[in-house]
């Protein structure tokens, strides 16, 4: 019997106003700080998984050789580390481009990608053609399209000669956008 | 002994719930079906299953960085005990798992079991799919040979073609600017934590429908889904013929995925792992890159999609493949569940598998892809028997002009453009100048590239091919 009046009075007490508006109160509160909690942690989640885009992008200047490595109306392919390279990016932080020396001080560099899906192209000097593998690109040696998917001419490094030294200026790889 | 295990398992079993999880699951009610095309879902189950456990065991022997993987996956593949066995499990259980997805995919259309109330079945199952090639695709990039580095750039320019964000998209899969430390550091996040992660929780909801909604009773031709009595339906034809599913209906499963692994099995120790192709210097041109045979109908279809609508379609083809997917559900599902009685659901569905066959086949070929590696030309496969010096010299034209690694005379060069073993029955001497200094869609125009006098010998060799 006292127990159940004592049930009465506790369905009364859970029941009224004031402990309603408790309880939502401290359901609001618990709510709330998981959501608190979620929110900071989230912060250094998302800032890994969006690590590529909050990073800066550089472009250097890179020695690929001195004039005279490159004869008049050659083309050769240039190595040279990219311009952010990880510590630990070893092997990977290489990257290549198509020299051409047209006259004395004249040089052009091409990027390595084949504008269609970025496959390496590789400079055929007897039929002075770059080819692709992948979808059979082929570019004249001024980088313009001779046959194939490729919806662009090659894209060109800056180059400048600074004593005696070749430099290209590194770019991201070159991604061909819809428009092209 | 036996008693005190008895006792042992007693306890555990009381204090732990484990049976009166288990069993209902075990012997929930199933259709009484005799047919043997309901085991690809179980079987892409177990499969997935083997590449879980043996991808945990390529993970204690790889090193996922950029610079050191490629070591590692030759001493897994040269050096390791059973190390190029265990590769080979993990590639052909990769493969089974894309064939049997596909076929259980196929099924479950054809029998249009994703009808009411099925449809979230389809819907997670869609999600599975996209996962699966997820993970097949990433994991070609593991790898991280001259292939891995070169996959990765052209999935990079595959998002590039995305409107306005598609720049920041091939960033972001890249992990930076270029190929670098950061790149394969992702991709082994996205392969092994990320995507596994989105297949168990997928895995999961699949399942639990499964078991929710049942599984579909066989079609038969006019029996209709109505989704007002269809429930009611079902559970009456569970009382009167279902079967528990443990044995009576899954023994056909056991069977089936068990012999699929040991095939996984025998193809692995026989055949082996793919071969690594040559390290990922992204400074080394001279390589050719190709994905792997699940990857190839998308290859073949990125050579052969007029090139105008590419850009377009390289972004609509997947957007529209992947809603249409989504919408199958909910364009129809009522009415008519037989194959016999939806003829065009099943053109549909034999259009989209000879399509994806034959762009394989193609792919495999892949004929638009010039042929570096051709032998020059040599004077016995040439049809003049005592050639004059303007031929000779043509002979050796063609092959240094490149004009080979494209053209096919008699065995020797590539399959991209027309076979000229007798295209002096084809074209005079004048027309062959014409196609040779102008070209076409698919070929250089030589106008600038050859002298008068190499084009000359050239066509005075070609046309002597009659």
């Amino acid at each position: 019997m006292i127990y159940a009046m004592n049930e009465e009075t506790d369905n009364k007490e859970k029941n009224s106003p004031k402990e309603i508006s408790r309880r939502n109160f401290m359901m609001k509160l618990s709510l709330g700080f998981a959501a608190a909690s979620a929110a900071v942690v989230a912060i250094p989640v998302i800032s890994a998984l969006l690590a590529p885009l909050l990073e800066s992008s550089p472009e250097k200047w890179r020695k690929v050789g001195t004039v005279n490595d490159f004869a008049l109306g050659t083309t050769s392919l240039v190595t040279f580390i990219n311009a952010d390279p990880k510590p630990y990016a070893g092997v990977t932080a290489k990257s290549a481009a198509w020299l051409r020396r047209d006259d004395k001080n004249n040089f052009i560099a091409f990027a390595a990608n084949c504008t269609h899906l970025g496959c390496p192209v590789r400079w055929e000097a007897k039929a002075e053609l770059f080819m692709c593998p992948c979808h059979g690109g082929v570019y004249y040696k001024d980088g313009t399209v001779a046959a194939g998917p490729p919806p662009k001419p090659l894209t060109k490094y800056e180059v400048r000669v600074y004593k005696d030294e070749v430099q290209i200026k590194t770019k991201p790889i070159p991604i061909t956008g819809i428009t092209a | 002994m036996k008693k005190l295990f008895k006792k042992i398992w007693y306890w555990i079993d009381d204090r732990t719930g484990i049976s009166e999880l288990i069993t209902p699951l075990l012997k929930h009610p199933a259709p009484p079906t005799r047919l043997w095309t309901y085991v690809f879902g179980s079987a892409t189950l177990f499969v997935f299953v083997l590449q879980v456990i043996t991808g945990v065991a390529l993970s204690l022997l790889y090193e996922p960085s950029s610079n050191n993987a490629y070591q590692s996956l030759e001493f897994i593949t040269n050096h390791a005990k059973f190390g190029n066995v265990l590769r080979g499990i993990h590639y052909y259980g990769a493969s089974a798992m894309i064939i049997l997805i596909g076929l259980h995919m196929m099924r479950t259309y054809i029998t249009a079991s994703y009808k009411f109330p099925r449809e979230m079945n389809w819907i997670t199952g869609v999600f599975l799919l996209l996962f699966t090639i997820f993970m097949a695709f990433t994991g070609q990039l593991l790898r991280w040979d001259a292939n891995g580095v070169w996959s990765s750039v052209v999935a990079a320019e595959q998002l590039g073609r995305v409107p306005f964000i598609g720049k920041y998209l091939a960033r972001l899969l890249l992990g930076g600017d270029t190929i670098g430390g950061q790149s394969l550091s992702r991709f082994y996040s996205y392969h092994v934590f990320i995507a596994p992660a989105g297949i168990f929780i997928f895995i999961g909801l699949h399942l639990y429908l499964v078991f929710r909604n049942g599984i579909s009773e066989p079609p038969k031709a006019g029996r209709l889904i109505d989704p007002k009595t269809y429930r009611a339906w079902y559970e009456k034809y569970l009382k009167e013929k279902s079967v528990p599913f443990w044995p009576n209906a899954a023994w056909r499963d056991v069977i089936f995925s068990s012999l699929i692994i040991i095939c996984i099995i025998v193809l692995a120790v026989f055949m082996g792992a793919p071969a690594l192709t040559s390290a990922p210097d992204p400074s080394v041109v001279h390589t050719s890159p190709t994905p792997d045979w699940y990857m190839i109908p998308f290859f073949a279809l990125f050579a052969l999609m007029p090139h105008k609508i590419e850009s377009i379609a390289m972004m609509l083809g997947p957007l529209l493949t992947i809603f249409l997917l989504f919408s199958i559900p909910f364009i129809s599902n009522k009415g008519e569940r037989s194959p016999m009685k939806r003829p065009w659901a099943m053109f549909g569905v034999i259009c989209v598998f000879i399509f994806i066959i034959s762009l394989l086949i193609v792919g495999l070929k892949a004929p638009w892809s010039p042929h570096f590696d051709a032998k020059p030309l040599p004077l016995s496969a040439i049809k003049q028997a005592n050639p004059d010096s303007t031929v000779i010299e043509g002979v050796h034209l063609f092959y240094n002009k490149g004009c080979e690694y494209c053209h096919k005379i008699n065995k020797y060069g590539g399959l991209a453009g027309p076979d000229l073993t007798v295209v002096g029955n084809r074209l005079s001497e004048q027309e062959l100048t014409i196609r040779i200094v102008n070209g076409a869609t698919n070929m250089p125009s030589y106008g600038g590239l050859l002298s008068k006098d190499e084009l000359k010998r050239l066509v005075a060799f070609l046309a002597s091919q009659k």
